[in-house]
């Protein structure tokens, strides 16, 4: 019965002519314990073919994302871009900004104003010449002094 | 396609691309690359992969003929290294009884088949693909295909059963 339904699909097994749900019953057949006598020698054969089916590759795969790297690159170009434009830009609002002040500063309407105020720095700069004059009238005397030593 | 979406497309068979370069280059390594190689192709190629109905089939179409192309490139070498070539027979002789054993000549007999036996035994009796899906992959007609089939099973037969009774006496 069962014995003889093996041996059929066997028998179709070796030419070529099973189904794969016969082929499925030819291998459960042989992994089963009690295999008839006169197949046994067919049981290396099945139990091979399911063993050699759980062999299974660990390695990893190493896919290229050279686009995505590409993409990043970008990103990070263009961020350093703008951050470049926007140092440029902040430190040169820095060093504008001092100058309006200054420009800012010391602009008179009033004339008369204007008069009193350049006077008044002209007097600041010209005391501070005389005092600087003061503290090299010394180095005459010694030219004096050295005239007089050594006479020409 | 991103790297996600691929790898789910290829989990189902990348297995069983492994095992059909095992099959036909014998050493693991070289079937871990031969796996590398042609995923990587498909990876180069996953703009056009929609074009193609079945994935699976094309990959171990590739990989069919990756591994030919290895073994032909090889041969053409003086020396042809390939496991079976130096395997010792002595030894095996008092091992022949155990189980684990069997499943070895099993594969050494396979080992010994023409490539294209090797192909179609490990398509269908290890893989179970169906007759058409096999005469995709290797591109012959299904009749063919069972005729080749019927031959390499009745070899394997033949072989085991020598090896059987030398395994007794």
């Amino acid at each position: 019965m069962e014995l003889d339904k093996i041996e059929n699909i066997l028998e179709k097994y070796f030419q070529g002519e099973t189904t794969i749900a016969e082929e499925k019953e030819l291998k459960e057949y042989f992994s089963s314990p009690n295999v008839a006598q006169h197949l046994e020698q067919y049981k290396p054969m099945f139990g091979y073919f399911s063993q050699v089916k759980q062999q299974k590759t660990t390695q990893e795969i190493p896919l290229q994302t050279k686009k995505r790297n590409v993409a990043w690159l970008s990103i990070a170009a263009s961020v350093v871009v703008i951050l470049g434009i926007g140092a440029f830009y902040l430190a040169s609002q820095k060093t504008t900004a001092p100058v309006v002040a200054q420009s800012e500063l010391g602009t008179y309407d009033n004339p008369e104003e204007a008069l009193a105020a350049t006077q008044k720095a002209l007097a600041l700069l010209s005391n501070n010449v005389n005092v600087g004059i003061e503290s090299v009238q010394y180095i005459q005397e010694y030219e004096q002094s050295k005239n007089k030593i050594f006479k020409q | 396609m991103n790297q996600v979406a691929f790898i789910e497309l290829i989990n189902p068979f990348k297995d069983k691309v492994f095992r059909l370069a095992k099959r036909l280059l014998t050493s693991t390594e070289e079937a871990e690359d031969a796996t590398q190689e042609v995923m990587v192709k498909l990876w180069n190629k996953k703009e056009n992969l929609d074009a193609y109905n079945n994935i699976e089939a094309v990959a171990m179409t590739m990989t069919k003929n990756y591994c030919l192309d290895q073994l032909k490139s090889k041969r053409a070498g003086n020396l042809k290294i390939v496991h079976n070539n130096y395997t010792d027979r002595e030894p095996q002789l008092d091992k022949k009884l155990e189980d684990s054993n069997s499943l070895e000549w099993v594969e050494k007999i396979i080992n010994q088949l023409p490539e294209q036996l090797q192909i179609l035994i490990q398509l269908r009796d290890v893989e179970q693909y169906e007759f058409d899906e096999i005469a995709k992959i290797v591109n012959m007609n299904e009749t063919a295909i069972r005729v080749a089939l019927s031959r390499a099973r009745k070899k394997i037969r033949e072989s085991m059963v020598n090896t059987h009774s030398y395994g007794i006496r």
